[in-house]
């Protein structure tokens, strides 16, 4: 009962991230894609979560928030370079 | 004992999923990026929350483990998905992206416009 319970919230996830990669790729503009990739990076943190359950493992949980400050760090790069046209801006060029 | 919070742990995870589900529905079929934003930054997040919190239950109960780094992972989560999508919306207000057509009132649009306006003055 509890596999058939993960195994079906396993399909929804991927059936999400269908969608969200249908989005990345017809996405209008840039940041509709940037969206996708975040919201695409939160839903592999609940992957990870559900297969590490069927697997009965505990050792995939340090991947959970390695992949949530990787796709933090993704999206704030990518909207600063989108917003200012820098990453990382130096203070002598002002 | 235990069979209730399992459970209770695959409760709170079917709804995550569920949840990312209707996250994703919303970001298919809204019609512009602010609209999308949305949906996407706040059911994913408690999706995945509610996720992350069955599995803690399920380590918890089943292998009798408290796993403190899932809490790390809910609470930053928690923290950051906001951020980021608030970072993402007003990078593509600011490089020019349009809202929906039939969306009536823009309130930025007009505080820019104000500030603007100050800025000119004073520089006068």
């Amino acid at each position: 009962m509890f596999n058939v319970v993960m195994q079906l919230s396993l399909l929804f996830i991927s059936l999400s991230m269908l969608g969200l990669i249908y989005r990345l790729i017809k996405g209008p503009s840039v940041p509709d894609r940037v969206v996708a990739l975040d919201a695409i990076g939160i839903n592999l943190v609940a992957i990870i979560a559900i297969v590490s359950i069927i697997l009965r493992t505990s050792a995939f949980l340090e991947v959970i928030l390695l992949i949530g400050i990787l796709a933090f760090i993704g999206t704030v790069a990518f909207s600063k370079y989108l917003e200012k046209g820098v990453i990382i801006e130096s203070d002598r060029d002002l | 004992m235990i069979e209730i919070f399992r459970f209770i742990s695959g409760a709170f995870i079917l709804i995550g999923a569920f949840l990312s589900l209707v996250a994703a529905f919303g970001v298919v079929r809204l019609p512009d990026v602010y609209t999308r934003n949305h949906a996407a930054s706040k059911s994913a997040t408690l999706g995945v929350m509610s996720i992350l919190l069955g599995t803690f239950i399920y380590f918890y109960i089943e292998q009798d483990h408290f796993n403190s780094r899932i809490i790390l992972g809910i609470v930053f989560i928690f923290i950051t998905s906001p951020v980021a999508g608030h970072l993402i919306s007003r990078a593509a207000y600011n490089s020019g992206v349009k809202l929906w057509e039939k969306s009536v009132q823009d309130d930025l649009k007009e505080a820019v416009w104000r500030r603007e306006s100050r800025v000119r003055q004073r520089d006068h």
